[in-house]
């Protein structure tokens, strides 16, 4: 056992302050254990969400040392020794009170996207599918909703543009609906319009952060501007859908 | 988006007001799915949890739902299922629920693909089935090992877009009746700390589990029990309290990690348990109830794992209570790994790729939390406490609680999985009843002429207990009566039990309520955990109680409850369940019969397959 | 609108201000250096292509990158401008525009020029008005007509490095004909693991097992995805290689260095 120095963060929007904690840690403890002792010992009304305290259910989102991070998956023996640890809430959202952030501007943006229609299903009521079709949007069901790529993203972080850019997380979710091997649904225009996909650029902090490991820039965001590319600017898709246009105008 | 149904009334008792025809009460899978049905019956239904949407008890589930699709095994049915399920539960179960629930499973699934979820594909492209203990075939559709996320996320996005009214991280701490009937219930916003009313028609439970009461646990601060509080308080029937789950294969090391949970999906895609000899001890303890299908050659074993399907299962896949039971022993007997588990190893048995692609979410978690490498070493695990069997007495077919406009389902439901639960049978179990629920709660409120009135005065009184805490100036915090309750449960009401220990907790358990009284907090009402956790505290003793109590009365060992003084599992306790039910203010125990099952059943459960 | 208000200790906006205790400075000073070179030297090198009559771009049967496929103009009109008389400007804009857009190179610049952010979870200057690509930056759109050029590119560089084993004298090996094969080669690999091309091959489909060309596709659109894991090793690889065998064609034709002969 070892005494570590905690800053953590205390207060809420208005105002607070780093408080210094002194914390006895054990073998193998991770961030969100030291937090608990925390609050069982020193500080009983100190906020912080949890849940599984494995990596599963995207609560217990923090910036510790001043990244980005689930504190449930950050085991204290790796950080750098010496230095305090410090634990602050998410930035890009207001502060409830200490670590706890109001997220709920995520929830309003998921209702704006527009739900999962599928095609008509085989005779017998199912759909087939093959496991190659479904590999890419399993990938980016796997989202855990921390909303740490939110967060680290400078388009809400810094230039607050929460308002027209929907953030990595809910791309992800676009991407999802648009891959899937059994919707219906053309999302692109919201895509350049609404959700302001081209506010992204590519910078790729929402990948580096994410707790899941989705490559979110390459795999979602990118091909998602392609798509509105294939659209929008691409000058030989263009000429094709002329051509298509002039020649099998019964098409549509 | 839709338009917001819920309407704010304005009230006396000073906090906000809603009004809904349905409230559910619990966001996780049974709670999302009873008010998706309640709304597409055209009411206004608003759903609350204590946690952000999303974050409940289903989004950890691992392994898989179970419904006998067929898909991978064309031997299978309902009618298997249904035998796996009583089997499981030691013939114990509520056999209306078990069959609905072997019966509709299947299509809950499909549906939820038509809502967009997307399992895992077998060769001709359907829904891949993994084996899982106590399914006599591969049943359980997954996603590798985050079927739960799965389930959670496609339930949420339809509800949203169904215009259900969602209040977050509210926790509610009383039921309001009306007369007999339910008419609101009366809780707090987290966040502020300020008391909301809801007014309501019907209300579903769909709160989960009570694994907060012990000290190892998989489960998380929510699951103290308040669903199964809140209806014993406003009068319902609590059954089979004293079947708790402790999951064979928790994670023993770090400390800190201690009861995370190892999903069973480890031993269904072939780990295979081991003790510090090295043997594969799980051969010694196989069941007389399984030995017509289970392999009693690691041979056997072997070529069941390499797809041979006329050799039986691996000792390793029996019930959860059974193996459970077996690593206690080789622990308590000296065969134990260096941190008092058993060793799990799948290293040996796949190939790091097949581990990476179908066990993700473990690899990282050892990873990560433990510093070891699944593909390469094996795992420490132990048991630790799961899941509560025990729940809310309700109705099969529209899951009506023994109160009028009460209804419950998923893990705070009883009935269902009898003395033991099979893996994969919650996810599905939340499907089937979920929607039941909400069907029932629906037409029941449909029924009811008008809003019942609720009783302010009562309102108030609740409102008054909530502030107790901050007012005692001298008192203890609610870490450490918590801390001490589990420490209590562990000790005498775990994995097994006998009588003077559980004697010893009845008294242990008044003098824990006795402080409980005393409980303080400090600071201010907003986000304040401590304060929380005191409110959760009546709840979690409440149903402390209730499995200490119940687990007394059950003179015998079946499923999920052993009792070393009465090791025989007696026929005449398999006919009946222990009913826990609140008269005055004392909690009393009454013994009541299972309904009779119809013999073409009963034929079934005998069937060798 | 959603703004995060937050109190001083938790500021995030101010150049560099961040709570990281990381070297997270390294990567955008290490990119920035290296393309700051690379500009410097490609831009003066294709702004001299050596005296009339002695071309540095060429030398035997090697043939500088920067001005493939060659152009060359007999008289350029008199109001030309002196210092833009180079065959490099028909090709250049090509790979130049190529690379402008590229994802990859979005990132980087951003990153270490435009400190848009300069790094993860690291503050940005205080008010400046970010558009993405809204604005003027809307031309990153254009990725796609720089693509249909770069892979013909890709076809001249690689008949150029053939053409590089053929000397006056018949087939040969020199040095400059492995660098000038070897270059082609990492074009190519930066070229095809493009983002752009991974769509057009097969990220566009939403269904890979639903007809024979889709499964083909599919199978092609697997393997530019691995290439696609490490674009930004192939970008840099690339620029460096194309950059070191302009050099190296430069100080052979400029008679510093002498071309060895291997075979
Ligand atoms: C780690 C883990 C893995 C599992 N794996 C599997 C598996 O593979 N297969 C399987 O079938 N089962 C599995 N289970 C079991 C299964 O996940 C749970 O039994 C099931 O999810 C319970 O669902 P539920 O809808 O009843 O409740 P939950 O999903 O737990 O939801 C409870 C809800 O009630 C709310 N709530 C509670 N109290 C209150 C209150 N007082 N006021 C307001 N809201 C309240 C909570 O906030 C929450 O939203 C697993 C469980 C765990 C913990
Ligand atoms: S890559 Fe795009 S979405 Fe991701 S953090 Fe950067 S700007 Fe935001
Ligand atoms: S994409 Fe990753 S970082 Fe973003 S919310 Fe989901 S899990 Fe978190
Ligand atoms: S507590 Fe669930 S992700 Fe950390
Ligand atoms: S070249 Fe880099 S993405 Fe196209």
């Amino acid at each position: 056992m070892e005494k570590l120095i905690f800053k953590v963060y205390r207060g809420d929007s208005g105002k607070g302050e780093l408080k210094e904690y002194q914390i006895e840690v054990d073998e193998g403890m991770v961030v969100l254990d030291a937090i608990h002792k925390l609050q069982a010992t020193q500080a009983p009304d100190l906020a912080c969400r949890w849940n599984c305290k494995a990596g599963r259910c995207g609560s217990c989102s923090a910036e510790i040392n001043g990244f980005p991070k689930l504190m449930c998956m950050t085991r204290i023996d790796e950080l750098p020794k010496g230095n305090p640890i410090t634990v602050e809430p998410m930035k890009a959202f207001p502060i409830i009170k200490d670590l706890v952030t109001d997220v709920s501007w995520n929830y309003e943006v998921n209702k704006t996207i527009p739900p999962f229609t599928p095609k008509p299903p085989e005779p017998d009521g199912t759909w087939r599918m093959q496991q190659k079709d479904i590999d890419r949007v399993q990938e980016f069901r796997k989202c855990i909703e921390c909303f740490l790529c939110q967060d680290v993203c400078h388009v809400l972080r810094n230039h607050n543009k929460h308002s027209q850019f929907i953030g990595p997380r809910f791309l992800i979710r676009v991407a999802s609906l648009e891959m899937h091997p059994l919707d219906t649904v053309d999302r692109r225009e919201l895509l350049k319009d609404q959700f302001g996909i081209g506010f992204c650029n590519i910078t790729k902090c929402c990948t580096e952060v994410c707790p899941e490991r989705i490559t979110i820039t390459d795999n979602a965001i990118i091909p998602l501007k392609e798509r509105v590319v294939d659209r929008y600017y691409d000058p030989l898709a263009w000429l094709i859908r002329q051509l298509k246009r002039v020649f099998k105008p019964s098409a549509k | 988006m839709k338009e917001k149904v819920s309407d704010r009334v304005g009230s006396a008792f000073g906090g906000e007001t809603y009004e809904q025809d349905v409230i559910v009460i619990g966001a996780g899978g049974a709670g999302l799915r009873a008010a998706i049905e309640a709304r597409l019956q055209g009411l206004s239904v608003g759903l609350i949890c204590k946690s952000l949407l999303g974050k409940a008890h289903t989004v950890m589930a691992e392994g898989g739902a179970a419904a006998a699709l067929a898909y991978v095994d064309n031997r299978d049915s309902w009618k298997v299922h249904f035998r796996d399920t009583l089997r499981g539960g030691k013939f114990l179960n509520n056999y209306k629920m078990a069959l609905l629930h072997a019966q509709e499973a299947p299509d809950r699934i499909k549906e939820l693909e038509a809502w967009g979820a997307l399992f895992d594909r077998t060769e001709d492209g359907r829904i891949l089935q993994r084996n899982f203990g106590g399914h006599r075939f591969p049943r359980l559709a997954h996603v590798g090992d985050r079927t739960g996320l799965e389930i959670i996320r496609t339930l949420q996005d339809k509800a949203v877009h169904l215009g259900i009214d969602v209040y977050m991280e509210c926790t509610i701490t009383k039921l309001l009746k009306d007369g007999d009937k339910i008419s609101g219930a009366l809780g707090y916003w987290r966040t502020t700390g300020e008391s909301v009313l809801f007014k309501a028609k019907a209300i579903v439970l769909a709160t989960g589990g009570f694994g907060k009461a012990y000290r190892v646990t998989s489960n998380s601060w929510e699951y103290t029990g308040d669903g199964h509080a809140l209806a014993y308080h406003a009068g319902a029937d609590l059954i089979d309290m004293e079947f708790v789950q402790f999951h064979p294969t928790g994670m023993v090391w770090p400390l800190s990690v201690k009861g995370i949970l190892v999903t069973e999906g480890v031993r269904g895609d072939g780990g295979i348990l081991k003790n510090s000899k090295g043997e594969r001890f799980m051969f010694r303890y196989i069941p007389d109830l399984y030995k017509a299908e289970t392999s009693d050659t690691e041979e056997e074993a072997n070529r069941w794992l390499a797809g041979d399907k006329s050799a039986r299962r691996p000792p390793e896949l029996l019930t959860r209570d059974v193996v459970a039971k077996a690593i206690v022993k080789e622990v308590k007997e000296g065969r134990g790994s260096p941190h008092s588990g058993v060793f799990l190893d799948i290293a040996s048995r796949r190939s790091a790729e097949d581990i990476k692609r179908k066990l993700p979410g473990m690899y990282q978690q050892f990873k990560e939390l433990a510093g070891i490498d699944i593909t390469k070493e094996p795992m420490e695990v132990a048991p630790t406490c799961h899941y509560a069997m025990g729940g809310v007495r309700v109705d099969a077919e529209t899951a009506a609680a023994t109160v009028p406009g009460l209804f419950a389902a998923g893990e705070c439901a009883g009935g269902m999985h009898g003395a033991n639960r099979l893996g994969g049978n919650s996810l599905s179990d939340l499907l089937v009843f979920g929607r039941r629920a909400g069907l029932g709660a629906a037409e029941y409120a449909k029924k009811l002429s008008s809003q019942p009135t609720v009783d302010m005065g009562e309102v108030q009184q609740a409102q008054q207990q909530m502030s107790e805490p901050f007012e005692r100036s001298r008192g203890e915090t609610a870490y450490k009566i918590i801390s001490d309750l589990q420490e209590m449960m562990e000790t005498y009401v775990g994995i097994v039990r006998e009588e003077k220990e559980l004697s010893l907790a009845v008294e242990k358990i008044q003098q824990l309520k006795k402080r409980a009284q005393n409980v303080c907090a400090t600071g201010d009402k907003a986000y304040n955990p401590g304060w929380n956790y005191a409110l959760d505290l009546t709840s979690l003793l409440t149903v402390s109680e209730a499995i200490i109590l119940a687990a007394k009365e059950r003179k015998e060992s079946r499923g999920a409850l052993t009792r070393i003084d009465y090791p025989n599992t007696e026929e005449d306790w398999g006919k009946v369940n222990v009913v826990i039910r609140k008269k005055g203010t004392e909690m009393t125990v009454a013994k009541e019969p299972l309904s009779e099952m119809p013999e073409e059943l009963k034929a079934l459960l005998q069937e060798t397959i | 609108m959603h703004k995060a208000t937050l109190p001083k200790e938790l500021e995030t906006t101010g150049l560099g201000k961040t709570a990281r205790k990381d070297k997270w400075l390294f990567e955008p000073l290490w990119t920035g250096l290296g393309f700051a070179i690379f500009v410097v030297y490609s831009t003066w090198g294709a702004l001299n292509p050596g005296p009339a009559g002695h071309p540095y771009y060429e030398w035997g049967p090697y043939l500088s990158p920067f001005f493939s496929p060659l152009f060359l103009v007999k008289a350029w009109p008199d109001w030309w401008p002196k210092i833009l008389r180079t065959p490099a400007l028909f090709v250049l804009w090509a790979p130049l525009g190529f690379r402008a857009t590229c994802y990859y190179f979005r990132k980087f610049f951003y990153r270490t020029y435009l400190l848009d952010p300069p790094g993860c979870a690291v503050g940005e200057a205080r008010s400046h008005n970010y558009k993405g690509e809204k604005g003027f930056f809307i031309y990153q759109n254009l990725h796609r007509w720089f693509l249909y050029p770069a892979v013909a590119l890709v076809i001249i560089l690689f008949y150029d490095g053939v053409k590089a084993f053929f000397f006056a004298d018949g087939f040969g090996i020199g040095v400059g004909s492995l660098v000038l094969i070897i270059e082609p080669i990492l074009i190519a690999l930066f070229t095809f693991s493009c983002n752009s091309f991974r769509h057009l091959v097969g990220g566009n489909l939403d269904c890979y097992s639903c007809s024979f060309s889709n499964r083909a596709r599919y199978q092609v659109w697997g393997k530019v995805s691995l290439l696609n894991r490490n674009h930004m090793f192939w970008f840099w690889i690339s620029l460096g290689w194309v950059g070191f065998s302009d050099f190296y064609v430069r100080m052979v034709a400029m008679g510093i260095w002498t071309d060895w002969r291997i075979l």
